[in-house]
């Protein structure tokens, strides 16, 4: 096994062009990602290994190439299609909701659709409102859709290559936030299965559930806190749709405490859906509210000022998980 | 040009089993046999039946809410068809669907469909599956007039366009966007003029005879499959009855002299008034092309009332390929 560091935007890369190389029923259309590579550099030289016919440059028409991608896959092709930022999800919505995700059912089964749509989610560039939300909750909302939200490198590449070989449509969502950081990435085609959270830290205290760039500032708030001698364990979900209920459940029922991270607002999130689905299933063993850590009720900001305000970080987290140890378990005063 | 009778003939016995399979739908409506929308297709079948016989079986299709006719002109089988729409196990799609979501990929019909302009997407798509493996099969979008207002026609028809993509374009034109009239929702006289904004070839047809559908459609496919890119058709023709129901006379936004004018010019009347004046048919061989379309539907109807309900357990099969629905949402731990 290789110990090879590679950024999470060259891991995505590489596992995007190994299964490829692998399944010539594989392209990939949306704009930009041609002759250009992608405007954030996610396709860079896939142009030049595997030409227009398969690397396809399309116009600004979100709804299009969703359908593009449908159609193409319903008649047996695999195709990945890009929206580019993932606020441009809401542009292509029907295409989306009221197609991809349903035709299968609708069809009562007769159809398979094996797409894969990628985009780049997240706050943190000073992108503005229109151009760093995180929509995943919208996405989860719809039965039918996977969605995959990566935190590091080794498993952007896993659940890129995960996410084209599954036969239902399948969201990787990129942080961009996190295009440059490194990790350690085998050489060889490998797959982390989808619906499968990592344990990204052991501990025995508090839990904190996250995924994509929150995962890794759930990380941070759990080495600062360390020094408190507060031993957290971090669960990265790293699948958002379906989510590994268990994962989260058997160490909620070793920690006893709870806190959900999420870049997302906080209202209506999947960190509602979470605190509800402990409560339903570990509701005894629970000795604290399951708290949230999200992004207020807001659009997302513009200034660096207000921005870095609006994203939720490791202090944040830590001060939350703080509160949340700070209470006396049911029955006993402080 | 003088077609060959096998082509008249197959024009005549496709409208046929649309119009009386559309007529026996919408009195098992009114009878609550059938639950939900039907949104019937009578007075268009020149056009479903035109396009069709001038396909291959291996081209697609795609369709639209008002979809029975382009299932039953691709070959659709009767009693799956009435079956999906009694919401029956033994139906199209198992009663997950119904009208609006009625399909059958084997016939490469991908799917009637409930939003306005959502299967054009998805024929472009397929387009370009064809393009992308080399073949010449093509991929038609049937929609509506009101369609080309919506956006994704525009982004779809553009990017075929762009893309030089084997795909047919066939507008049905039936003057009114569920109950709005045409005239006040766009302000061309023909839709064909849209073709031209995206660089493809457009003309407009008469929708109530199936010969010149037929032959627009057989000349638009010599070119597309010859790579030149896209092609659009608009077909003027006329919903007989409601935008949904089986309603005809008595509307507010069309008068019923209207109507009666455009029954006076039915397709497959002048379809058949043309196979008896040619010499192709008799007036028996007509009839017994009727009788014979009559008792498939009459087989059709007994096989979809005799056949069971779904199994609510199916309720949860097939959201996925590879997950229960209680296991994706967490559910039932």
């Amino acid at each position: 096994m290789s110990d090879r560091e590679l950024t999470y935007l060259h891991a995505f890369t590489e596992g995007l062009r190994q299964v490829m190389e692998a399944d010539p029923d594989v392209f990939v259309a949306g704009e930009d990602v041609g002759r250009t590579g992608g405007v954030f550099h996610s396709f860079d030289g896939l142009f030049d290994e595997f030409g227009e016919r398969r690397m396809v440059d399309t116009p600004i028409s979100e709804q299009a190439i969703i359908g593009l991608g449908i159609g193409a896959a319903v008649v047996g092709l695999r195709p990945v299609v890009d929206l580019m930022f993932m606020d441009f999800v809401l542009v292509a919505m029907d295409q989306i909701a009221n197609q991809a995700a349903k035709l299968k059912y609708m069809f009562g089964g007769n159809a398979t659709l094996p797409l894969t749509i990628t985009t780049m989610g997240g706050a943190g560039l000073s992108a503005g409102a229109q151009h760093s939300q995180s929509l995943e909750a919208m996405l989860c909302h719809v039965p039918g859709l996977k969605v995959v939200m990566p935190s590091n490198a080794h498993d952007l590449k896993g659940l890129t290559i995960a996410s084209v070989r599954d036969d239902n449509p399948t969201f990787i969502v990129l942080h961009k936030k996190l295009l440059g950081s490194k990790g350690s990435v085998p050489e060889h085609a490998y797959e982390i299965p989808i619906g499968s959270a990592a344990v990204a830290r052991e501990g025995g205290d508090v839990t904190l559930v996250a995924y994509s760039r929150m995962a890794v500032e759930a990380l941070a708030a759990a080495e600062q806190l360390e020094n408190e001698g507060i031993d957290c364990e971090v669960i990265d979900l790293r699948t958002v749709s379906p989510i590994d209920i268990d994962t989260v459940l058997t160490s909620a029922r070793k920690t006893n405490r709870v806190v959900v991270v999420h870049e997302a607002v906080r209202s209506g999130g999947l960190g509602a859906e979470l605190a509800a689905q402990v409560q339903e299933h570990a509701f005894d063993y629970l000795d604290a509210p399951v708290a949230r850590v999200g992004a207020p009720f807001s659009p997302v900001p513009f200034s660096p000022a207000l921005e870095s305000a609006y994203v939720p970080d490791a202090t944040q987290i830590a001060a939350q998980i703080r509160e949340t140890l700070d209470r006396p378990p049911p029955g006993q005063t402080r | 040009m003088k077609l060959d009778q096998p082509i008249i003939t197959d024009l005549h016995r496709r409208m046929v089993r649309i119009r009386l399979f559309e007529e026996a739908a919408g009195r098992l409506f009114e009878a609550n046999k059938i639950p939900g929308f039907v949104h019937l297709y009578v007075g268009q079948e020149a056009v479903a039946a035109g396009v069709c016989v001038a396909l291959r079986a291996d081209d697609q299709i795609s369709s639209t809410h008002r979809g029975h006719g382009h299932l039953v002109a691709k070959g659709g089988d009767l009693a799956k068809m009435m079956a999906e729409l009694m919401g029956k196990a033994t139906g199209y799609c198992q009663g997950k669907g119904g009208s609006m979501h009625i399909c059958d990929l084997e016939l490469n019909m991908l799917g009637a469909n409930g939003i306005v302009g959502g299967g054009v997407p998805i024929a472009v798509g397929a387009g370009f599956a064809n393009w992308y493996r080399g073949n010449d099969t093509v991929s038609v979008a049937f929609f509506g007039d009101g369609t080309t207002n919506i956006g994704a026609f525009h982004e779809a028809a553009n990017m075929a366009a762009a893309l030089t993509l084997p795909v047919l374009f066939v507008c049905e034109n039936n003057e009114y966007a569920e109950y709005t009239a045409r005239s006040r929702t766009m302000a061309i006289d023909e839709v064909a003029e849209r073709a031209a904004a995206y660089g493809m070839p457009g003309r407009t047809v008469d929708g109530m005879n199936a010969v010149e559908v037929y032959e627009a459609t057989r000349d638009a496919l010599v070119g597309i499959r010859a790579g030149e890119g896209p092609a659009f058709i608009e077909c003027k023709t006329y919903r007989y009855y409601n935008h949904h129901g089986i309603q005809t006379l008595g509307m507010k936004y069309r008068s019923d002299d209207e109507v009666a004018e455009w029954r006076e010019r039915d397709a497959i009347e002048a379809h058949e008034q043309r196979m008896v004046d040619q010499g192709m048919a008799s007036v028996a061989d007509i009839e017994t092309t009727r009788a014979e379309v009559l008792a498939e539907v009459d087989t059709a109807i007994a096989f979809a009332e005799a056949s069971p309900l779904p199994d609510p357990t199916a309720l949860l099969d097939n959201v996925y390929t590879d997950l229960s629905a209680e296991i994706s949402s967490g559910a039932g731990r």
